[in-house]
């Protein structure tokens, strides 16, 4: 590789040729401001569009000022990072930025977690000069089930947009107007609603700003908790565990299960559950599924739809009924483990402990956004009632926790409630991208073969590269599985079946970078990807350290059937725990 | 006259031949170029050619064209495409619409001859959709050259396939930018991307791409005939050939003029325009559009040219040229350019999308007499900043209105601040009207037609304007027949 030679504040450096400025900078521990850049490393993300003209620096020779972003470095380069021409530009740009930003922050949603806040304070901008006559650009709220867009609060960035189009090849965001008007949204500025988004909130993940927020449920939360004729229950999702603590200021990668469960019932659920008893429940449906196609494409019926898809993923089934609702049959039936939980929640165990449907109010909190869509799915309701009332997401959570003014970091580790909160090894790693595949094949494997595994980890379906393929060794059957994370990648995989060109039996899609521990619901990660890779190590760790690890050996879900459902694909589980999936591709109407 | 002649390259058919006709331009030399290169001369023999010519980019920046073709030529590539920028959009600048609507074909000829040279098959033509005329000219000029071989396959029996196609813009200043240019013909957002990868390198569709515009191309086939030693003959130093401007504003011949490089500002305002209208007093020109600079009586003997413009604080640009008297207010004039501006920033970056419409709000306070000296100090700043930091040209230049007239006119943005008056009488907001007593017969009519009452005053006896409830609206003055109604 070709090495180029410059100077950054006085200091030598030699790098790749091809890295830009501001990595270089980074190398010497010089820090170079930035707003709209972001790079998740390893993950393929990035975004520099030069856009928002913070990171200028002065390049001895050259007219204007660099964006260091997106400059790359010369051989003989001599740069000033902070210069008092830089200085000044720097701070006279974010003046502008500001001069066109609501000054909303005690009321905003992104108040002590924004990027631009924090920009302000580093720039050192106490007063925004001549705002008093400054113009403001304003758009209209945009309110769907699962995102908020306030307009007023966007800066351009077009992080959101890079991950729509780029990363998730969505498309419902890319940039609408021109000049002082122009900001992201849905083209012809529909609502989202109307627009082909699925919800993963990655745009929510990535704003530096407020303008992209989750819908808040947290008040909803509130009030079903005050009601008194209500009995409250939480199922939490796996992803969650290994990311709350970082709202508390507890390392990146710090497994939380205990003291989650702990504040969970001190806010006053009646019962603290786990989403991952009901993720056993979908390995005993799907991976039932699945051997149930592979027995019938063995056998040589070539009616059956295969490679099969797992459903988990409440964007990822957005994304197909939008895009590929002639696939539609392909994906698995099984419900999400969220609703799965719901709807066992609402029928079996509400008839348990005797309380009625309508009394019962299940709440979830999910690494998700695409859940409080989910939750809310008319064929999730029975008579108007949702199976899960109300979806919260772990920043959601953590602002509860700090609401009720718990010391989190001081609770002792409890336990979640039987019997919906018992669940394996194999649940725990829905969690992460393969993790839902191989908890699939820790069952299938032994419910096809008849064997037990000697090792239950699959490392194979392991990692974070985009698209992943692994052959396991059924018994003398080589199962073909593929696995990938971003509904970019997922795209991919849906052309070859749709061209024939597949040789998988079965796929796991994530629409999330790494899977739901990085899901548009979890505390952000300010585009530092190793906070991504040390949740991973997490819930691999939990997984280990789990006496049982394959889902048909929780003796709970054993006595769920035993008791209630008969047996997988059974027409009780049929009805509580399978769906059908729409097509959404209908065109889009313009008012 | 004048010993000035204006001397016609980029114009030297239009008016003379009917561009709808083929066989009119090959009677005046049309395709002999092409021709020549093909038969006579290698690829590199062009490039060299084009660049001994020193012939420079029309559009603005001024880069030598033989330069940027030879980095084209270098880049290898399966596909290559040569692009002509026909996104004419500076206010009251017409050129690049006259050629194509008057000598279409010139700039045909000359996109193969660079798509020879450069090793491209393929050529665009990006033009604004409000040309409509010149859309339908280059159709009929494409249609007919392809009838005739001079498109197509095998053109002059030779290996050479070069072919046109047009593309629409849809009226985006932004897009008369290279690379917006070509993300629009993409069908992606009109928005500037940085360069480096230039478009030679990366271009549409992420091919080596060469990027010229109408006025450039137009030059070529000529240079190509007559040789590159005649045209670097014409022009300065390091300006070589002629230059066209759309000459507006208060000059007594307005339109389009063809004049070597080296040709004074004064040479084409008072010989060749023919002075002020109305005997006025010249007080500025504007040249390079809205990221041009407003010049002064001390620029008039400075020779045109590239390099010379920006040294005194303008630019080229594609060659508009407004002139203004004694009655433009150049605060408003800056803001004039800033309103352009902010209309047509695409919103990519913040200093562009932002910062230029902070400043045409600080202009608009001034012209309301509410700026403040602090204000002045502000413009200044945020115009360096916006020319520093921002994106693309757009941005780079949009403040030049704004610093040229604060450097050359900063007494009138004084008398704006302090006095609350506007010197040239433009700015509305800090005129009053007032009645001279001794002119004024009492004859009542003034009051009448007051629409607010503003006026008053006894029958022939002298009557007074209340300022606070005057609207501005000029009726008074209008209806007065003795002359007793003024404006300070």
């Amino acid at each position: 590789m070709e090495k180029v030679k410059l100077t950054i504040d006085n200091k030598l450096i030699e790098v790749e040729k091809g890295t830009t400025i501001y990595k270089a900078a980074k190398q010497l521990g010089i820090d170079i401001p930035v707003l709209c850049y972001m790079n998740l490393e390893d993950l393929g993300i990035e975004n520099k569009p030069g856009g928002c003209r913070i990171c200028v620096v002065e390049v001895e020779g050259r007219r204007n000022l660099a964006p260091s972003c997106s400059t790359d470095c010369a051989e003989g380069m001599v740069v000033n990072t902070h210069s008092i021409r830089v200085i000044n530009a720097r701070r006279t740009v974010m003046e502008f930025i500001l001069s066109d930003h609501p000054k909303d922050c005690l009321t905003c949603a992104k108040s002590g977690n924004c990027e631009l806040q924090d920009m302000a304070v580093k720039l050192g901008i106490r007063e925004i000069p001549g705002q008093e006559y400054a113009a403001m650009s304003t758009y209209k709220m945009d309110f769907s089930p699962s995102l908020i867009r306030e307009l007023d609060k966007c800066i351009m960035c077009r992080r959101c947009e890079m991950m729509c189009n780029d990363f998730q090849t969505v498309g419902a965001l890319s940039a609408f107007k021109r000049g002082f008007e122009a900001a992201v949204g849905p083209a012809f500025e529909m609502d989202i609603e109307d627009s082909t988004c699925t919800y993963c909130g990655q745009c929510v993940a990535v704003c530096p700003t407020g303008a992209l927020t989750e819908k808040d449920h947290t008040r909803e939360v509130i009030n079903a908790l005050s009601d008194p004729t209500k009995t409250v229950i939480v199922q939490t999702a796996p992803a969650v565990r290994a990311a709350l603590g970082e709202e508390f200021g507890l390392k990146p990668g710090t497994l939380v299960t205990g003291k989650m469960v702990a504040a969970l019932r001190r806010l006053g659920f009646n019962y603290v559950f786990d989403t991952d008893f009901a993720a056993d429940l979908t390995i005993m449906e799907e991976g039932t599924e699945l051997l149930g196609r592979l027995t019938k494409h063995l056998n040589g019926d070539k009616e059956v739809k295969l490679p099969i898809l797992t459903s988990c993923c409440p964007a990822w089934v957005n994304f197909f009924e939008h895009n590929f609702p002639d696939m539609k049959e392909i994906p698995s039936t099984a419900r999400s483990p969220q609703q799965m939980f719901g709807a066992i929640a609402k029928t079996y165990f509400a008839d348990k402990i005797k309380v009625k449907r309508e009394d019962l109010v299940v709440i979830s909190i999910m690494p998700c956004l695409a859940k409080k869509y989910e939750a809310q799915r008319d064929e999730f309701k029975v008579d108007g009632n949702p199976d899960v009332d109300f979806s919260l997401s772990t920043r959601e959570l953590a602002h509860l926790i700090k609401q009720a003014n718990l010391d989190f970091k001081s609770l002792p580790d409890e336990d979640f409630d039987k019997p919906l909160g018992e669940s394996t090894g194999a649940a725990v790693i829905f969690g992460v991208t393969g993790g839902v595949i191989e908890a699939a094949v820790r069952t299938a494997y032994e419910l096809q073969t008849g064997k037990k595994l000697e090792r239950v980890e699959f490392e194979q379906l392991r990692g974070m590269e985009s698209i992943r393929k692994a052959t396991i060794d059924f018994n003398g059957t080589p199962i073909n599985i593929g696995i990938a994370h971003g509904l970019g990648n997922a795209r991919k995989l849906l052309e070859d079946i749709k061209a024939g060109k597949s040789e998988f039996h079965a796929i796991e899609i994530m629409a999330c970078p790494g899977g739901c521990i990085g899901g548009g619901g979890q505390p952000l990660h300010h585009s530092d990807s190793s906070i991504l890779k040390a949740r991973t190590k997490a819930i691999f760790a939990e997984d280990e350290a789990k006496v049982l690890r394959k889902s048909h050996e929780n003796p709970y879900i054993i006595k769920l059937y035993e008791e209630f459902l008969g047996k997988p694909m059974s027409e009780k589980a049929h009805h509580l725990l399978h769906t059908h999936y729409f097509d959404k591709s209908g065109k889009i109407e313009i008012s | 006259m004048t010993k000035y002649k204006q001397i016609r390259i980029a114009l030297n058919n239009c008016g003379v031949i009917d561009p709808e006709n083929i066989e009119d331009y090959i009677a005046r030399d049309g395709y002999m170029a092409l021709g020549k290169c093909i038969t006579e001369m290698t690829p590199q023999d062009v490039i060299k050619e084009i660049k001994d010519s020193g012939l420079r980019g029309r559009g603005g920046g001024g880069f030598p064209a033989g330069l940027k073709w030879e980095i084209a030529s270098k880049n290898h590539a399966d596909q290559k495409y040569v692009v002509c920028n026909a996104d004419e959009g500076d206010p009251g600048a017409f050129m690049d619409r006259s050629v194509l609507e008057g000598d279409p074909h010139a700039v045909l000829e000359a996109m193969a001859i660079c798509g020879y040279s450069i090793g491209a098959t393929k050529g665009l033509i990006y033009i604004r959709a409000e040309y409509p005329l010149a859309i339908k000219r280059l159709k009929i000029a494409i249609d007919q050259a392809r009838e005739v071989g001079l498109l197509g396959k095998n053109i002059f029996g030779s290996k050479f396939d070069f072919d046109i196609e047009l593309r629409y813009g849809a009226g985006a200043f932004v897009c008369g930018e290279e690379t917006s240019l070509i993300h629009s013909m993409e069908g992606l957002r009109g928005e500037p991307t940085i360069k480096p990868p230039f478009p030679a390198e990366k271009g549409y569709l992420g091919k080596p791409t060469n990027v010229n515009n109408v006025e450039t191309y137009a030059s070529v086939p000529i240079i190509i005939r007559k040789g590159a030693s005649w045209f670097n003959k014409i022009g300065t130093e390091k300006s070589k050939g002629t230059k066209v401007f759309a000459l507006a504003g208060k000059v007594n011949n307005v339109g389009l003029v063809e004049v070597p490089m080296g040709t004074t500002l004064r040479e084409v305002i008072f010989e060749i325009g023919g002075g002020i209208q109305n005997g006025k007093k010249f007080k500025a020109v504007q040249t390079g559009g809205p990221s041009g600079g407003c010049l002064t009586e001390k620029h008039l003997d400075t020779p045109i040219d590239f390099d010379n413009l920006v040294a005194a604080g303008s630019m080229m640009g594609s060659g508009g040229m407004i002139v203004m008297d004694e009655d433009n207010c150049m605060v408003s004039v800056a803001k004039f350019y800033l309103d352009f501006t902010v209309e047509e920033s695409c919103g990519k970056c913040s200093p562009c999308r932002i910062g230029n419409k902070r400043l045409f709000e600080l202009l608009e306070r001034i012209t309301k007499g509410q700026g403040t000296m602090d204000d002045l100090q502000r413009l200044r700043n945020m115009s360096n900043v916006i020319k520093d930091t921002s994106l693309c040209g757009l941005g780079q230049t949009s403040p030049n209105p704004v610093l040229s007239t604060l450097d050359n006119f900063y007494d009138e943005y004084l008398a704006h601040v302090k006095d609350h008056k506007c010197p040239a009488g433009e700015c509305k907001d800090l005129m009053k009207y007032f009645i001279i007593a001794e002119n004024c017969v009492g004859c009542t009519a003034c009051a009448r037609v007051c629409p607010v009452g503003a006026i008053t005053g006894e029958k022939k006896e002298a009557h007074l304007i209340n300022s606070e409830t005057c609207i501005k609206c000029g009726a008074c003055m209008e209806r007065c027949k003795f002359d007793a109604i003024i404006i300070k």
